[in-house]
């Protein structure tokens, strides 16, 4: 019978409880003993040729008989009332087929109620005005000119410390502040604890912020047939969308299905309902034919999120010994015109080091600009780089190795629950980083500056070319979480189907569910195949993000492949004539000491006729007892150049412990991407806003720098690859973002050791450099 | 930071339209007759004309490198021409690179390095590849950095990117 129970989760920094539905008994993680046929090893994708051949269909793709485009209007200013608003003019261009505004559609609630779906008042340059449907994008482009909208301009407030202030602007009615007040941890006795402190450092720290820039925007095709709606949508949570879609348009959740097959890239930017799929659904209602609308480039970058800039005033104090005392966060986060999500910047400072006396304060606030998301370890990202800085400035005041300072300090519970951990291997990942990177012989020298600088020329010339070294570490969740569903169906030929309602964001989860079902059934895994991404399937698996995926539906495939084979030994015993206990499936065939010779499984269903065995999972609920948590280190290597400023990164060694270790080849993408990710954070990546209009300057590829294949360091990385038994029946968790989190961190450090100064603003650019340098 | 914007020389070419205008183009060795308007890039007309949807596109505008194909075995950027400027001439799409359903070199490596996750620039990669490998059958780590610096990849595949370039040229080069 199903159990009821309630379970602790932990999503992106987010702590909550919530119910559970049991069924049947739990496994547990594969020990050492057992052999592994699939687990750890590397497995290429299993769907690398349709992506290589350009047969696989992204949303951006789907062109369906009598498809038409949708453009949408978006607001010039960064605050204003709609006075007026005349489409009459776009109506009547040859092509258009509809003009939706808020004088036509219905006024639906959106993000908690700060906006509607077409909103009169407009909150941010890029926010949603009106949407032209029309046969050819190039026709309902077009027609956007030939809206004429009548605007009230409205004072707007950029910034979020001036957004503050009792006389600015109100963004939303409810005021700045999110919540309308602070969002406060406390720990201990702050004011004991830096009483304590032989040593007190403070500082402030900014960070912009960084767009994410999927290289498929956001979009979505939107198709009815009588009253059920399809959609695709190139989205993290295809089971959110259709909630989304259901609750605003008023369908009961069987009439709405929800399709992702391939998705370029969201980095938590593609979590929840967007506007456009809405407004393509409306589209396709108002026009009776499918509607396609997918964000342009700009769109893309005005309106799909950011990563919020943060302001941080920290300030820790410690004994002479380097033993944390206290620690104290005051966070500012941009939030932009809407937000029901704050990243938590304070994360890293909590959870990160042992101190008994910790507070966090975060302000969210709003500000007439675009909105943010979560983009990859929200919240950690930036505060691990302020609380990294401080730690690596504390070591250099109190003239202790930065490294030794971090073990001084090491936590071996988490310290917001009591809990211990689980695993925790980052101690192991601090000594195989330093060894794997040189990190003592590279510090050794009491002026590791002076010691590192590359002469440029002949002895006595003045040096251009300063090297430093530099680390960071990093603390985040990934342990997964119910509720997540699996069937997984052996059909009569042998061969094995996966069914999940997950989807694959890149990161590679086909092939790894499919090795989990091989590994479980005992099947060759070129006879698996794993469906997902369409809610039809009607297997429920949560968002695609927070590193949670392969520790979410990965047991609950391994439970569903468990009872298949299960029933599946039950069957093959009575058809065989053999005792089920001397049966064993092993590459697909069935042997048994009272057999002759190994048996195909399709032999034996076969005789079945149609017969299916049908086995179901579900996600067991995480343990109450423990923390289960990711950790990592890495370490940077840098050289600057005095006379450009231009940093490069000349290495970079990472160890991370997400525990077991399932495809170790799409685990390496997952790390090298997120370095990279991060590097490009720490040295180039910044919207930049104009101060006077509130425009994003840089809301395209050209101007927004990303990293490029000239960019690249070398990337060294281990993982400590020790299964977390407690975590989950697999022993794995999430990989997605830890490597993003220390990176920038690790690079600032490094930059700080080449100058002898440290730079407290991200990106570290070349006019930054020389400022610091004093050259400009 | 994008670097190396392949674009199409201009050309000559005799003025059409308005509206829409037949045109010849030759794909992956098949010629097809479409209808367009001037306006229409040949990126578009590959995809919403002829279907192919394999090429990319991320930005429109010549930034990103997701819709490169190769024009008279050049590579360019696809948003970047109309498709009227490129009439009668050799258009080379992902989709061509497979004979009789066996991979391309260039693609098998791809997969067996994994020089890809989401895969939306991985089309663009491959051609750029192609073009070099076609060029330069034995590259060094420099000159594939280089082929492929026009083309962004968000998801940071780009040393494994390198790997499989590297390992294709080999694969190209024993005649596999
Ligand atoms: S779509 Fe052509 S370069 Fe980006
Ligand atoms: S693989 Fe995602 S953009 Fe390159």
């Amino acid at each position: 019978m199903p159990k009821v129970i309630k379970t602790r989760t932990e999503f992106e920094g987010h702590v909550f409880e919530e119910y559970v539905v049991v069924e049947g008994e739990g496994l547990s993680a594969w020990d050492a003993q057992t052999p592994l046929r699939y687990i750890g090893r590397q497995i290429p994708r299993t769907d690398g040729p349709e992506r290589v051949t350009g047969k696989a269909v992204y949303t951006f793709d789907v062109q369906l008989p009598g498809m038409l485009y949708g453009k949408i209007l978006r607001s010039p200013h960064p605050h204003a009332r709609i006075k007026s608003i005349n489409t009459q003019r776009a109506e009547r261009l040859p092509g258009v087929r509809a003009v939706l505004s808020f004088k036509n559609a219905p006024k639906l609630s959106f993000r908690q109620g700060q906006t509607f779906l077409f909103d009169e008042i407009v909150r941010y340059v890029g926010d949603e005005v009106a949407c032209v449907i029309a046969d050819e994008e190039e026709i309902a482009e077009d027609a956007l000119e030939l809206i004429e909208v009548e605007y009230e301009r409205l004072p707007f407030v950029l910034d979020p410390e001036e957004a503050l202030r009792p006389e600015a602007p109100n963004v939303q009615p409810s005021g700045n502040l999110l919540n309308g007040k602070p969002d406060i941890y406390e720990r201990g006795d702050l004011d004991r604890g830096f009483s304590q402190a032989d040593l007190i450092v403070e500082r402030t720290f900014r960070t912009q912020c960084a767009l994410h820039n999927c290289l498929e925007t956001h979009g979505s095709v939107a198709l009815w047939e009588g009253d059920a709606l399809t959609v695709w949508d190139s989205t993290q949570h295809i089971f959110g969308v259709r909630a989304g879609l259901a609750q605003l348009l008023g369908l009961p959740l069987h009439k709405v299905r929800v399709i992702k097959r391939y998705m370029g890239g969201g980095f938590g930017s593609k979590n929840g309902l967007g506007k456009y799929t809405v407004i393509a659904a409306l589209g396709a209602k108002a026009t009776g034919r499918p509607v396609k609308i997918m964000l342009d480039r700009h769109e893309e970058n005005l309106a799909a999120g950011n990563r919020p800039s943060t302001i941080q005033h920290l300030k820790v104090g410690a004994r002479r010994d380097g033993t944390l005392t206290a620690l104290e966060l005051k966070a500012i986060v941009n939030a932009g015109a809407f937000c029901t999500w704050p990243p938590s910047v304070g994360g890293p400072a909590r959870q990160l080091y042992l101190c008994p006396n910790v507070k966090t304060e975060q302000y969210t606030v709003f500000t007439n600009t675009g909105p943010l998301s979560a983009f990859r370890a929200p919240g950690y990202v930036e505060g691990t780089f302020a609380l990294e800085s401080l730690m690596d400035e504390l070591a250099h005041e109190l003239k202790i190795d930065p490294l030794e300072l971090r073990l001084k300090n090491y936590a071996e519970i988490d310290q917001t629950t009591g809990r211990p951990y689980s695993t925790k291997g980052l101690r192991e990942a601090y000594e195989r980083g330093a060894k794997l990177f040189g990190w003592k012989a590279l510090t050794s020298n009491p002026s590791p500056v002076a010691h590192l600088r590359e002469r440029g020329g002949a002895v006595g010339e003045r040096a251009t070319k300063l090297r430093g070294v530099g680390m960071a570490s990093q603390i985040w969740s990934g342990n997964g979480m119910p509720p997540a569903y699996a069937i997984v169906k052996i059909n009569p030929d042998g061969t094995a189907t996966v069914v999940t309602g997950t989807q694959d964001i890149g990161t590679g989860t086909k092939t790894v569910l499919a090795q989990i079902a091989a590994e479980e059934l005992g099947f060759p895994i070129e006879k698996i195949s794993v469906e997902i991404g369409d809610t039809q399937l009607g297997l429920y698996a949560p968002l695609s993000a927070g590193s949670m995926t392969v520790a979410s539906v990965g047991p609950a495939v391994r439970l569903a492949a468990h009872e298949a084979r299960q029933q599946l030994l039950d069957v093959a015993a009575q058809v065989l004539e053999v005792p089920r206990e001397s049966l064993a499936i092993c590459d697909g065939l069935l042997s048994s000491p009272a057999l002759k010779e190994a048996v195909a499984i399709k032999d034996v269903l076969e005789k079945l006729e149609n017969f299916m065995i049908i086995g179901r999972g579900a996600r067991e609920p995480n343990p109450e007892d423990v923390a289960v948590n990711t950790f990592g280190a890495q370490f940077a290597e840098v050289t600057v150049d005095t006379e450009t400023g231009e940093v490069k990164v000349e290495r970079i060694v990472a160890v991370h412990d997400s525990g077991r270790v399932i495809n170790p080849l799409t685990l390496s993408s997952q790390i090298e991407g997120g370095i990279i990710q991060g590097l490009g954070y720490a040295l180039f990546e910044q919207r930049v806003v104009d101060r006077n209009t509130g425009v994003v300057v840089n809301d395209n590829l050209e101007n927004y720098k990303l990293p490029t294949a000239l960019d690249i360091p070398e990337i060294v990385f281990e993982m400590v690859d020790r299964p977390d038994h407690r975590a989950n029946n697999l022993g794995a968790k999430g990989v997605g973002e830890p490597p993003i989190i220390p990176t920038a961190a690790a690079i600032a450090n490094a930059v700080a050791n080449a100058l002898g100064i440290r730079i407290y603003e991200l990106p570290l650019t070349r006019e930054k450099i020389l400022k610091a340098l004093k050259r400009v | 930071m994008a670097t190396k914007a392949v674009r199409p020389k201009k050309r000559k070419i005799a003025v059409r339209g308005p509206g829409k205008t037949p045109i010849k183009l030759i794909v992956n060795g098949e010629t097809h007759e479409l209808l367009v308007e001037p306006r229409r890039t040949l990126l578009d007309a590959l995809r919403k004309d002829l279907g192919l949807t394999g090429t990319k596109r991320a930005c429109d505008e010549g930034t990103c490198g997701a819709c490169t194909v190769l024009l008279d075995g050049k590579p360019i950027y696809a948003c970047m021409a109309l498709a009227l400027e490129c009439e009668g001439r050799s258009i080379e799409t992902v989709e061509g690179l497979a004979r009789n359903g066996k991979l391309h070199p260039i693609q098998a490596a791809f997969i067996e390095e994994d020089a890809l996750q989401c895969g939306f620039c991985t089309p663009g990669q491959i051609m750029s590849v192609k073009a070099l490998l076609d060029e330069n059958p034995n590259p060094t780590l420099e000159d594939v950095k280089r082929a492929v610096s026009g083309n962004l990849c968000r998801c940071g595949a780009y040393p494994k990117i390198f790997k499989a370039a590297l390992r294709a040229a080999e694969l190209l080069r024993s005649g596999s």
